[in-house]
């Protein structure tokens, strides 16, 4: 069903936890559907220094959030912006087609938390 | 890795001496059983026998008997062989929200065909209200079909209760036994049942064979039509092999049944029991009172259950999950929502099914792996603090 890549992020997740006094909180799905993920960010001179994550999920969700964060970090404001559900997928090897739109927001996350910092930036 | 199974609900492993009655007919013995020659009479004389077998586990006669492709097979035939038959007396159907998609689907099937069905609601055990069976019956209602006991949160149906109202009411009472028949004991007359569907690889038969028993008397329409196998009642040619192995399975399970019954009970509630003790945020779904043996469904909050299943695995256990991703499907299963789970806590279920070869030292295992794996996704959870 997954492929070993996405059993492996799923299974070893990386960067799991919360960052105190993060700059940027994104938050996306609900209970109902079953799907959850929360990341955090801490930027620098317009960077991702560091970036976590939670998830409410099935393999897919841990697995996308726990890819997302690895490629977000040392990346640039502009550079997370434009990492997307579907890069994130393919850097897993791909998710079974059910997957795909129900479980692969985790990049979607990543967005919002960059919105958020970018929004407390503005004030 | 040894495995530790623990899905029996979903299908058991076939026993060894159901294996061995098995073979001679896989093998040597491949005669058609409608051949008169010698090898089509030993494959007769074998069908025959294996019938008295399974007639025995529900306490009925042979020739009510009659063999089908499987569980679904029978549920089909029951619910569209008797619709069909009694369409000119009536066009309405009883049933319940949490029966299995083989009923619930035939059901929806016949709606389409002008026939109108009546979902009964259940309680937050899963049971259904034998008063509300009275209710929903009309001078159009022309069968009930209700489960014997639930194959996902293991709940036994109060069916001689219901059975009573409904041959009082002189209306065609048809029970989906798939889970019940081999695990509890099972008695045609006492129900007073007209059709009853089942299935041998639930009791450690092969898959592939089921049967659905029909009260002598009793006229359904065929379902399946072709040669005159069957007593002209279903056609095909007899699966041999898995006829003669549904009954090695039906007279090993007739042999053991409140023994193995006693002992699932008690392993169940250990396992119940365990994770009560070593896990917070946990509610238990069925009816604690009356549930099908060694049969273990549990919510545990805060965490999805295709990453329990998953996880387990990993670890050579295998369980169900009625999470939406682990059945593939958008919502999480309609009999957790039916007993009114949320839909957060119905994603979280477990379900474990003890088998006759489930050990304590299995149980023991689970109990050791599986708090190690909620807590550690609960401490991925956002919604856990």
């Amino acid at each position: 069903m997954y492929e070993d890549k996405v059993m492996d992020y799923f299974n070893n997740p990386r960067n799991v936890g919360d960052i105190e006094n993060a700059d940027g909180t994104g938050r996306i799905g609900d209970a109902g559907c079953g799907d959850i993920i929360k990341i955090d960010i801490k930027v620098a001179d317009r960077h991702i220094v560091d970036v976590k994550f939670k998830a409410f999920g099935c393999c897919a969700a841990i697995a996308t959030s726990s890819m997302a964060t690895e490629m977000a970090k040392g990346k640039t404001i502009k550079e997370g912006l434009a990492i997307s559900n579907e890069a994130v997928a393919k850097a897993l090897g791909g998710l079974p087609p059910q997957k795909m739109h129900c479980s692969n927001l985790a990049a979607d996350a990543l967005h919002e938390a960059i919105k958020d910092y970018q929004k407390k930036q503005a004030q | 890795m040894k495995r530790i199974y623990l899905d029996h609900n979903a299908t058991t492993s076939l026993d060894p001496e159901v294996l061995k009655a098995m073979m001679p007919y896989l093998t040597g013995e491949f005669g058609n059983a409608s051949s008169i020659y010698e090898c089509g009479r030993m494959a007769q004389k074998a069908v025959v026998e294996a019938r008295e077998k399974v007639a025995r586990l529900i306490g009925a006669q042979s020739d009510e008997l009659f063999f089908t492709s499987g569980g679904t097979e029978a549920d089909n035939w029951a619910l569209k062989g008797a619709a069909e038959a009694l369409r000119d007396k009536g066009n309405h159907i009883i049933t319940t929200v949490i029966e299995h998609h083989a009923v619930l689907h035939t059901c929806e099937y016949l709606e389409e065909q002008g026939f109108e069905v009546t979902y009964l609601p259940v309680d937050e055990y899963g049971l259904v209200d034998p008063a509300a069976v009275e209710q929903a019956i009309t001078d159009q209602t022309i069968i009930v079909s209700v489960m014997y006991a639930n194959n996902e949160i293991g709940t036994i149906e109060p069916v001689e209760e219901i059975g009573k109202i409904v041959k009082e009411k002189g209306i065609l009472y048809h029970i989906d036994a798939v889970q019940a028949v081999g695990k509890i004991p099972v008695d045609v007359n006492a129900i007073g049942v007209d059709l009853l569907s089942m299935s041998a690889h639930k009791l450690y038969g092969p898959k592939g064979v089921g049967a659905l028993y029909i009260r002598k008397g009793v006229k359904i329409n065929n379902l399946l039509h072709g040669g005159a196998q069957e007593r002209n009642q279903r056609a095909g040619t007899e699966n041999v092999a898995g006829i003669v192995g549904f009954g090695k399975a039906a007279e090993l399970s007739c042999d053991n049944l409140i023994e193995t019954a006693e002992r699932l009970t008690r392993l169940g509630d250990r396992l119940a029991k365990g994770i009560t003790e070593k896990m917070d945020h946990v509610r238990f779904n069925g009816y604690p009172l009356h549930r099908l043996p060694g049969h273990v469904n549990v919510s545990i909050e805060f965490v999805e259950g295709e990453a329990l299943v998953m996880s387990l695995d990993m670890q050579g256990i295998s369980v169900s999950s009625g999470s939406a991703c682990a059945a593939g499907s958008a919502d999480p299963s309609h009999v957790l929502l039916a007993i009114g789970l949320p839909h957060e806590i119905a994603h979280g279920s477990l379900r474990m099914t003890l088998g006759k070869d489930s050990t304590e030292a299995d149980v023991d295992e689970v109990l050791t792996i599986l708090p190690r794996i909620v807590e550690k996704l609960r401490a991925m959870s956002p919604l856990y603090q």
